[in-house]
């Protein structure tokens, strides 16, 4: 292998990423991490050890080959070094952007023990535009192997689940169909995300791959109004059905005031901005209302791109506000930094109580209660507890409750015989995806409740080599 | 895509579409809705499925131009193709199979009432259909309604067809001559829903009503949509559309109905002056 010669100091830090100046990217749309350059990535990857344990991996839900793209990296061959990371990852120009590394493959780095990890997801979304800018993508991708030979096989919904399950289905030879409930693929990843942490053309390069494999995708079909699952299955002629709803249904907190005129659930509130392009209003015809002083709900990454969108809209003041403290705060470090340097303010240990309104029904304020940390709870986390009489109101003009979603329920309150969980969620085998009904498997959000992108893509490769193995034994 | 295969003008501002859409046609019922968006830079809108024809594969719309989307529609011609096409959304409406039941509707309100009216009249239900509106001139369906109902009522505001004054002062004098009623069901503005659940309140009439909140994606997905129903919030789009109106807390609606007037009149004047960039 490429060992280095021990005579390079060992460099303690990462290499920064080149970021927009907060001042500039808080009044646009453009993202905020620019990405390496070649030498910033060669430098970055010389600081990996190429260690034999290669712990980095085992972090890495889909088992990318770490210390092997790094190594590729090092020696300048960005096309070789893209060939092994889509040996495991269909999706590495997302996942190097918006996977929460900081809790998998860069919390196991050996480097990480001492000083900084290896920065492997800047290195991972280095890798991949590259090859997106300068590969020309293969005619058609060759088959990896026949043992689908053509046989069809039907995936609801085109988030990275399914779109994962799809894609590893095609390359075996599958006919593959996708039906999605919206006008556009790519699930949370293009109406939820927003454009200044994910382009939206990203996105777009990673389906067209997709289709290019052979997958087509039908948009505006919700599955369980326009086609039942066990249409597709007893009518249409699909041998099996994966399913990958996501966790699409927004959760409210049912507090008084929750349904005055400026209240937005983060999913109403991003799907404008996002998929409808509401920040291009009256360009694009789809409003939305963001006042001066903007309240976010929630602490999660959901909580963060609605309080940073908000900015971006326009509003004087964004102002998140969470229950817990910032120890227990579920978005990811890095998008956490960014808003504050962007000037969101952060409350915690904080939770609204009612939400006040004028006599049109427009938000004027929001009444919240003070909080402290009790004993853990079922989660581990010291569970908050209000602190009484410390009642206190805020003046805001618009509230985003970003608290959580659950699994949408439109599949399975109308798929007879399918398994459904305490919370809404599909009930599903762990390593197959395999549901309560023959045919029928299902990953991502829609059986875990929401998690994360490199998760979803996990699943739906593994439930991909399921559904293989169900139709080649059925044959 | 989906082709525009009829056009017609029904009374001023108010046209009646058919769409060929088969995968929507073949599933749909009364009470369903579409959403609709009709091109790239286009939002997406709720309609309500005025008819459908399987054999034909195709759905009818009746729409009032009433803003930037519905009068960018009103400009597409036979063999133009709305972009989007979704459905069908919404739970189908739960029909009566005997008894009275008076269906009102007003204004384009008509559209959505009438294939009800078919089923319910189908099925030997005593149809008691009223319809409102300004004017003679903005009276729709009139034919189609009276055809499936067993009496046909007609209001307008000015008296320029039917009696001079509102759905409900018919309602009144059903209710007053004694006629029996086991059901209303009422499609139209927010206003005349709310007007005719405070009368069938007072008599403890069970009622029907459509709600037409403002939707964005249709499915459960955002909340755009929710309304509260008997103190508890629903989704419009899932839950409903149709609710039981003496639950339904219609000032509510009314309110959050105003949420982007400012936005939609800049939208609209960009149409009006006729250029792209809303100069
Ligand atoms: C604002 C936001 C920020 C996030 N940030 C991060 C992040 O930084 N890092 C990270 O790893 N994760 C992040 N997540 C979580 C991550 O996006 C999800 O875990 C992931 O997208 C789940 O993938 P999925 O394929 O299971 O479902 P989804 O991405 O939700 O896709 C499901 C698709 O199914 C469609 N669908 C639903 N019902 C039907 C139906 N009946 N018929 C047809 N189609 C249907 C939906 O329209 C959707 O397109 C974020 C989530 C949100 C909302
Ligand atoms: C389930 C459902 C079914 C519907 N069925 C029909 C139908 O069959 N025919 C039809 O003509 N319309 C129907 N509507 C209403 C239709 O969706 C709106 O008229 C349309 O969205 C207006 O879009 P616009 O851009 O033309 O006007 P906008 O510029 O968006 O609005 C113009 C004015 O209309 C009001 N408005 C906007 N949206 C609505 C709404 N959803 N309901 C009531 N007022 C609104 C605004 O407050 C504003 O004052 C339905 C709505 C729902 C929710
Ligand atoms: S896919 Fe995610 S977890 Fe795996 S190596 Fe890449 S950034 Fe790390
Ligand atoms: S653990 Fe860190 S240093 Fe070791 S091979 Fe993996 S990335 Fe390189
Ligand atoms: S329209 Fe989005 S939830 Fe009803």
């Amino acid at each position: 292998m490429s060992e280095k010669p021990k005579k390079k100091p060992l460099v303690k830090v990462k290499r920064p990423m080149p970021e927009q100046d907060p001042h500039v990217r808080a009044g646009n749309f453009d993202e905020v991490a620019l990405g390496y350059s070649a030498e910033d990535a060669i430098a970055e990857a010389e600081r990996c050890l190429q260690c034999k344990e290669q712990n980095c991996k085992q972090g890495c839900p889909v088992e990318v080959d770490i210390p092997e793209f790094i190594a590729e990296i090092k020696e300048g061959r960005f096309a070789e070094a893209a060939r092994v990371i889509r040996r495991k990852n269909n999706l590495p120009a997302i996942c190097g952007r918006v996977c929460p590394q900081e809790n998998q493959c860069e919390q196991y780095c050996l480097m990480g023990k001492k000083f900084e990890p290896v920065g492997i997801g800047r290195l991972e979304r280095f890798v991949a535009d590259y090859a997106l800018q300068n590969e020309q993508p293969e005619e058609s991708p060759a088959r990896e192997s026949a043992s689908g030979s053509g046989r069809r096989v039907a995936v609801v919904g085109s988030g990275p689940a399914g779109l994962t399950c799809a894609a590893d289905l095609a390359r075996m030879g599958y006919q593959v169909t996708i039906f999605e409930a919206l006008h556009k693929s790519g699930g949370v990843l293009v109406y939820g995300i927003p454009e200044f942490r994910l382009p939206k053309r990203v996105v777009q390069t990673e389906i067209d791959y997709v289709q290019s494999l052979g997958v087509e995708i039908k948009v505006n079909t919700v599955i369980s109004k326009t086609l039942s699952v066990d249409e597709l299955l007893d009518e249409f002629g699909f041998e099996a059905v994966f399913i990958g709803t996501g966790a699409g249904a927004p959760r409210f907190m049912r507090i008084p005031g929750e349904n005055l005129i400026g209240v937005y659930s983060a999913n109403e509130f991003l799907t404008r901005t996002n998929l409808m392009k509401a920040y291009l209003f009256p360009e694009y015809a789809t409003p939305i209302r963001v006042g001066r002083r903007v309240a976010v709900v929630g602490a999660g990454n959901v909580a963060v791109d609605s309080a940073r969108t908000a900015l971006r809209l326009g509003a004087e003041s964004v102002q998140i506000f969470y229950r817990r403290s910032r120890d227990e705060m579920p978005a990811r470090l890095e998008e956490f930094l960014h808003a504050e340097e962007e000037g969101i303010e952060f409350n915690f240990l904080i939770n609204p109580v009612r939400i006040i309104g004028d006599e049109r029904g427009w938000v004027t304020g929001m009444e919240c209660i003070r909080m402290t940390l009790g004993e853990p709870d079922e989660s581990g986390r010291r569970s908050p507890v209000p602190v009484d009489g410390s009642n206190c109101e805020f003046e805001v003009d618009t509230v985003v409750i970003a608290i959580g979603q659950s699994p949408n329920p439109l599949v399975p309150r109308t798929t007879p015989g399918l398994e459904i969980g305490r919370r809404g969620t599909i009930v599903a085998d762990e390593e197959t995806g395999q549901t309560s009904r023959e045919g029928v498997f299902a990953g991502g959000d829609i059986v875990t409740g929401a998690a994360t992108v490199i998760l979803a893509m996990g699943a739906g490769k593994k439930a991909a080599r399921a559904i293989d193995a169900y139709l080649s034994a059925k044959y | 895509m989906y082709p525009i295969q009829v056009k017609r003008t029904l009374a001023p501002g108010v046209r009646l579409y058919e769409i060929s859409a088969p995968l929507v046609a073949r599933k749909a019922q009364p009470g369903q809705f579409v959403i609709v968006r009709v091109n790239e830079t286009g939002e997406r809108i709720p309609l309500t499925i005025a008819d459908y024809d399987r054999k034909m594969g195709t759905i009818t719309m009746v729409v009032q131009e009433i803003g930037f989307t519905t009068k960018t529609l009103a400009k597409m011609e036979v063999g133009d193709a709305l972009l989007d096409f979704i459905g069908p959304l919404g739970n189908p409406s739960e029909l009566r199979d005997s008894g009275t039941v008076v269906c009102i509707g007003g204004g384009v309100g008509c559209a959505p009432l009438y294939p009800q009216v078919r089923a319910l009249s189908q099925k030997g239900v005593n149809v008691i259909t009223i319809v409102g509106a300004r004017s003679a001139e903005h009276l729709i369906l009139t034919r189609e309604l009276g055809r499936y109902s067993n009496q046909l009522h007609i209001a307008t505001d000015d008296g320029s067809q039917g009696r001079k004054g509102f759905v409900t002062d018919i309602l009144k004098d059903l209710i007053e001559q004694g006629t029996p009623i086991d059901q209303v069901i009422a499609i139209g503005p927010m206003i005349m829903m709310k007007v005719v659940t405070g009368v069938t309140k007072q008599y403890n009439l069970p009622t029907m009503i459509s709600l037409n909140s403002l939707m964005v994606d249709g499915t459960g997905m955002c909340g755009s949509c929710r309304v509260t129903v008997g103190g508890v919030t629903k989704f419009a789009c899932v839950d409903g559309p149709e609710f039981d109106a003496h639950q339904v807390d219609f000032d509510e609606q009314m309110k959050r109905a105003a949420v982007y007037r400012d936005q939609e009149a800049k939208a609209l004047a960009r149409l009006d002056c006729g250029c792209r960039n809303g100069h």
